[in-house]
């Protein structure tokens, strides 16, 4: 039960994106098309779930042990960006299909800062292993949840006729805007 | 190009978050009163101005392959400073702020100057950069900061100007999209008629 709520209010209620604004780059970047979203969506997933297992591990069994917790930031950042260039490399050589889908993807998700900040946040909230991985996935999922959406409007909003000044980025964020009032419908929920 | 130029076009012609969209997290996410915003923005400021020094004057060290990582920690470093100094002495800005104090780290603005002016430029020059940039975020954070607890709570940097309930709307999540959208068009607009 106690996983049932952390799913529902990491994709729901505190949307990473739409709530809690992590993760608005890749969210304004690549929601052109609804494909690239599932496919930023996969890769995200991926790596959000081995960063927080890796983060998690690092903080209780070398941080805390060495009463270094202040390199919290540093080190975090320095194992996510080797994440990454390793998923990278092991990506390509094991399974060149599952490249070829995510690849172009993994070099923008070091900056994503939803992934920092899911690994810092499990951290604040105490979860222990377990928990961790499932909010970690959770919020991936919120992630692609709302990227998915988004882009589904963002490709009919190409064929309404705006004001010059309106068109590209500004009516996005009004429409990101009306979807994050959508999402506060669920608050309270859990 | 002269030092004038290099600090005036961080701040009005390539403002980070109005022009080139970056940094959007912590633009979104801490802008829910002017205080905080200015908060965020000096907290970036400091980060943006201490990065750009070290890596112009360290830039002929670090090998071109591990460049990145190497600005990184660097980035990491200060923000770390920030993050103990502001827990320290303003605890309650440090809890408003929250998590969005160690993601300067990913804010896309710091380690895109170091990467395009910091390692290219002396260190008058990228100290210019630095300020002109971080400033020109400062603005921007403010004035939606402003915007959203001017028309949310009908107050400015926490002085209460009517007596009545503001549009709660804006002081919520989705309030910061919309606000931003609308000053982003307002912007498009002014420049191109300008």
């Amino acid at each position: 039960m106690e996983y049932v709520i952390i799913v529902f209010g990491a994709i729901f209620v505190n949307n990473i994106v739409l709530n809690q604004f992590l993760g608005i780059c890749p969210f304004l970047g690549v929601s052109n098309k609804v494909s690239t979203g599932i496919g930023m969506t996969g890769a995200v997933t991926f790596v959000m779930t081995i960063a927080t297992i890796v983060t998690y591990l690092i903080y209780k069994y070398v941080l805390i042990p060495l009463d270094i917790t202040y390199l919290q930031t540093i080190s975090y950042i320095l194992i996510i960006a080797a994440l990454v260039q390793m998923v990278e490399i092991i990506l390509k050589k094991v399974s060149p299909p599952l490249y070829q889908a995510l690849g172009v993807y993994l070099p923008l998700i070091t900056t994503n800062c939803a992934i920092l900040g899911v690994a810092l946040l499990v951290i604040s909230n105490d979860f222990n292993l377990i928990g961790s991985v499932v909010f970690a996935i959770a919020n991936a999922l919120g992630f692609g949840l709302a990227l998915v959406i988004f882009a589904g409007l963002r490709e009919h909003m190409d064929l309404i006729d705006l004001p010059k000044g309106m068109q590209g980025v500004p009516a996005a964020l009004l429409i990101a805007g009306l979807l994050s009032m959508a999402f506060m419908g669920f608050a309270g929920l859990v | 190009m002269n030092n004038l130029q290099n600090f005036n076009k961080g701040f009005f012609k390539e403002n980070a978050v109005f022009v080139q969209l970056l940094g959007m997290c912590p633009t979104l996410g801490v802008t829910t009163t002017a205080f905080n915003g200015l908060g965020m923005g000096l907290a970036t400021t400091f980060v943006l101005l201490m990065s750009n020094i070290s890596i112009s004057l360290i830039k002929s060290f670090i090998p071109d392959k591990v460049r990145i990582p190497a600005y990184i920690v660097v980035i990491a470093s200060f923000v770390t400073i920030v993050d103990l100094v502001m827990a320290g002495y303003l605890p309650e800005l440090h809890k408003n702020l929250g998590l969005f104090i160690p993601l300067i780290v990913v804010n896309c603005i710091v380690l895109g100057r170091a990467e395009a002016f910091a390692s290219k430029n002396g260190v008058i020059s990228s100290i210019l950069d630095g300020l002109g940039m971080g400033f020109g975020f400062s603005m921007a954070l403010v004035m939606l900061g402003g915007i959203r607890e001017l028309l949310g709570s009908l107050s400015i940097f926490g002085i209460q100007l009517v007596e009545a309930d503001g549009i709660l709307l804006f002081i919520l999540p989705p309030g910061a999209f919309i606000a931003l959208g609308f000053l982003i068009a307002l912007i498009n607009h002014l420049r191109k008629t300008a």
